[in-house]
């Protein structure tokens, strides 16, 4: 019988998956849109030499800063385990405010006339200050982010129409226009901003303790709580830290474009949500990280790129454009095999 | 004895902890009035309740959570820190709660470094790793600290938790059941390390439904019944009959011997039926019969591969080879609907990831699998909803405030029966269950085991899979599992000596 045998193999780890090994699964997911990017790059040169010239590259990636700075924003909130929708109204709201309190009531403007030098600081605070807003209700009221930035984005959109009668602004004061024009050692400064931020939001999340308190959250509140970590606060600053960003990418757009639309922003939270769920991030919060967003962004940039390359028509670029994402949202899913709950 | 020297010296001074005067309330409930408690430096203080009594909530305030309404906590004679200075508090109390603060996304060394990871700096996360290694291997804790916590077993989950209390070097610390969900082994391990501590001058409060781990390991005890103080008395001053009478304000025995039942004829049908299954690095080669009408219990060390075999037949793991029927069919394998459908009842280990939904009411939890019987076309008759969730009350004994109360807001063991409950209530031809009453006080042990062989009287084929010997000897027979493989079939009337060798796989001469 086997029950003579008293000499016991030693005690299995039972529940530590073997094969997991030195380089943690997560590691590798980190890298896992990285093969999705190059083959992107190699169908691009396929379709059009054009792709790989550095106007075009410095152009995709420009286009990208925006919804860059967006995604950075979003996936710091998820990973704190939380939403924020109204991003996509404060990239119109913030720059729109900011502009109509410089210039002239005859361009549209509010008829204070600041001085245009205040610009780029009231469209920053204004950021701030719709990101503690949001904090306020969702952690002191205790209400539900999803519906609360749901709201706060219809609220801030119909703001951005009344402060503006619905009209786009083309008076820009010029250091409005700065940052998302100027270019900088050859590059795009909107470039230099958006890596530099990625980089810093990569060493803040993946080396500071600060950092690392967003993850503890995300993943279990209580838990965080019982460490000492002041949840409460740390979600707070990371509501605004968006609202920021989301301010910033609003400058950049409106530097782009030189103008402020009506509708700027408009609809763009898909694009946004899609970019960070593709990059890995959970939306039950404390998974993912900022380098997988990035990956993200850059894979629905260049799908973007390749569809206008490829000649597809005006009219069915944003059918194709959507169901791509989707394709890309399951095969997401079954590479990570992980439900996207 | 150093500890007795401690104590007696110690007994002049201030207490290490005290708390004076408690309350606490949540809405209607009371959730303590006007408790008190005084560990004294140096001892391994035990405190016992039934599920409810406010022992948690005691723990809750003792350790800076929660605010009492009313009263105070001294430390060492000083009053606490404020609530908002939870450093200050951690130095002075370390605590493992009785809900999991294991942060399943992050790795067991973060985890074990939360919000100390640095100091102002960079983290250095190979440091880390390396400290944490070190940490686990003076606890003699075999876990990779590189690998992510959710991957860990409920035990491994918990020596993570518990090697962290011991590692912020306060002298005082509570143990909120650690021992509910630990097989024999480790419970032995962490009393060693608990008597280690104690003789370097470390005080304990230490929370256990197992009232025979408070006369091996307490010197004094506390006992809490509906939110009040009932008594404090040197462990020797009690015996298991008084605590009990003490914890249940009624005399009685505790526990029966474990329930008479007739045979099961040998006709009965089987409804459970395990062929040859495999699982690379669990068990291997396993058969076992559970019949309409009997009762199974599965026992093993934590390196059995008992849960395993469990939560492959509910269908959470798949097996690498083998079959699994189910009342005569077999459910595609690896499925969990698949095995309900098929008829199992399933009570999973992990309640806290696997139970409950915690912000649905007791009646929703407990009638989730019966909801299309409570009203024509999958509409959910409320009237119906409720009277028979307050019939699963009385019957398992659920302390609430009604069916309404969200199960979130249960004290755990009560959280505990709702999952039994739950298991139970839509008449399953087989059922698992793994450590049934683990965390359940007594006396309501005694009626839910009671509730089990009533379901088994019914014509339901159980299989109890526990180290609990208690949960064992209505059984009419027990597998034993050693390393993987069913090693004995012990039928009832056993002793606990024999049944405790096997499990060691130990041959009995
Ligand atoms: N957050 C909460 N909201 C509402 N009621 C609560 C909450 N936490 C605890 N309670 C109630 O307070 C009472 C005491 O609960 P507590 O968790 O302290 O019990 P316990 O003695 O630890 O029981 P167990 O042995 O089952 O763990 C219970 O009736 C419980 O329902
Ligand atoms: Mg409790």
């Amino acid at each position: 019988m086997t029950g003579t045998e008293t000499i016991a193999k030693p005690p299995t780890t039972g529940g530590t998956r073997p094969g997991g090994g030195r380089l943690p699964l997560a590691r590798l997911r980190d890298f896992a849109l990285v093969p999705a990017i190059i083959l992107l790059v190699v169908v691009g040169a396929l379709i059009d030499p054009v792709f790989l010239s550095a106007a075009n590259i410095t152009n995709v990636l420009q286009q990208q800063t925006e919804l860059a700075l967006l995604v950075l924003a979003e996936a710091i909130i998820l990973i704190a385990g939380k939403f924020d929708l109204s991003l996509e109204s404060t990239i119109g709201l913030a720059p729109a405010l900011a502009v109509a309190l410089v210039i002239p009531a005859a361009s549209n403007g509010l008829g204070t006339e600041l001085p245009a030098g205040l610009a780029i600081v009231l469209c920053l605070l204004t950021g701030l200050a719709i990101g503690a807003f949001n904090g306020l209700l969702i952690l002191r009221f205790k209400l539900s982010a999803f519906i609360v930035t749901l709201g706060m984005l219809i609220v801030l959109r119909g703001l951005q129409i009344g402060i503006t009668g619905g009209q786009n602004l083309f008076d820009i004061p010029p250091s409005v226009l700065y940052l998302g024009s100027a270019v900088w050692l050859g590059v795009p400064a909107s470039i230099w901003i958006s890596g530099t931020l990625f980089v810093v939001g990569i060493v803040a999340l993946g080396y500071f303790r600060h950092g690392r308190s967003v993850y503890a959250i995300g993943g279990n509140t209580d838990a965080a709580r019982a460490a000492g970590i002041r949840t409460d606060r740390v979600v707070w600053a990371v509501l605004m830290i968006g609202g920021l960003l989301a301010a910033l990418a609003g400058l950049l757009m409106t530097g782009r474009l030189g103008s402020v639309a009506a509708a700027q922003g408009d609809g763009m939270i898909f694009t946004v949500f899609a970019a960070a769920v593709i990059g890995g991030i959970s939306l039950d919060g404390g998974k993912g990280t900022l380098f997988g967003a990035l990956c993200g962004v850059i894979v629905l940039g260049l799908i973007n790129n390749i569809l206008t390359l490829a000649g597809v028509s005006a009219q069915w670029i944003q059918a194709i454009y959507g169901a791509i994402i989707l394709v890309a949202l399951i095969l997401a899913r079954l590479t990570s095999g992980k439900a996207q709950d | 004895m150093t500890s007795h020297e401690q104590i007696a010296r110690s007994a002049a001074g201030a207490p290490a902890a005290e708390a004076r005067d408690v309350s606490k309330r949540y809405g209607a409930t009371v959730a303590l009035h006007s408790a008190g408690i005084a560990v004294r430096a140096g001892e391994t203080h035990a405190l016992v309740g039934r599920n409810g009594a406010g022992k948690s909530t005691l723990v809750s305030i003792l350790t800076g959570l929660q605010r009492p309404d009313g009263g105070e906590i001294r430390f060492d004679g000083a009053p606490a820190p404020a609530l908002a200075d939870r450093d200050a508090w951690r130095q002075r109390v370390a605590c493992v709660y009785q809900k999991s603060t294991i942060i399943p996304t992050l790795t067991v060394a973060e985890n074990l470094f939360l919000n100390r990871q640095s100091g102002r700096g960079l983290i250095d996360w190979r440091g880390l790793r390396r400290r944490a290694a070190d940490l686990l291997a003076g606890y003699g804790v075999d876990i990779d600290p590189a690998a992510l916590a959710g991957s860990l077993t409920v035990e491994q989950r918990q020596l993570v938790e518990i090697a962290r209390a011991l590692s912020f070097g306060a002298r005082f610390i509570i143990l909120d059941e650690p021992t509910a969900q630990l097989d024999a082994a480790a419970i032995d391990r962490l009393f060693d390390r608990m008597r280690e501590l104690q003789s370097a001058g470390v005080t304990f409060l230490f929370i256990s439904h197992h009232l025979q781990e408070v006369y091996e390991v307490c010197q004094r005890v506390t006992v809490l019944r509906d939110a009040r103080h009932i008594l404090t008395e040197p462990v020797e001053a009690l015996s298991r009959d008084e605590l009990v009478a003490a914890m249940t304000g009624e005399t009685g025995r505790a526990l029966a011997e474990g329930v008479a039942r007739p045979p099961v004829p040998a006709t009965a049908p089987v409804v459970l039926d395990v062929r040859g299954l495999r699982l690379a690095g669990h068990y291997d080669g396993v058969d076992l019969t559970v019949r309409a009408g009997e009762m199974v219990g599965l026992i093993g060390s934590g390196s059995s591969g008992k849960v395993a075999l469990a939560e492959t037949i509910a269908g959470l793991r798949r097996a690498d080879a083998g079959t699994v029927t189910i009342a005569g069919t077999t459910p595609k394998p690896g499925q969990v609907p698949a095995a309900l459908a098929a008829g199992l009842g399933y009570l999973p280990q992990d309640r806290h990831r696997e139970g409950l939904v915690p912000l649905l009411s007791v009646a929703e939890n407990a009638t989730m699998p019966i909801a299309d019987r409570l009203g024509p076309a999958g509409i959910i008759a409320p009237a119906r909803q409720r009277t028979t969730a307050e019939r699963m009350i009385r019957a398992y004994d659920i302390k609430t405030d009604g069916p309404h109360q969200p199960v979130g807001d249960l004290s755990g063991g009560n959280a505990q029966k709702v999952v039994l409950a739950r298991a139970l209530a839509n008449d399953p031809r087989a059922l698992v269950m793994v450590s049934p009453t683990a965390g359940v006080d007594v006396r309501s042990k005694a009626s839910l085991l009671g509730a089990i062989g009533a379901a088994a009287a019914g014509g339901t084929g159980v299989l109890v899979v526990s180290d609990e010997l208690d949960d064992l000897r209505s059984c009419d027979r027990v597998l034993v599992m050693f390393h993987g493989e069913v090693i004995r079939d012990v039928p009832r009337g056993w002793t606990d000596a024999e049944l405790v060798s096997a499990v060691e796989g130990v041959e009995q001469p």
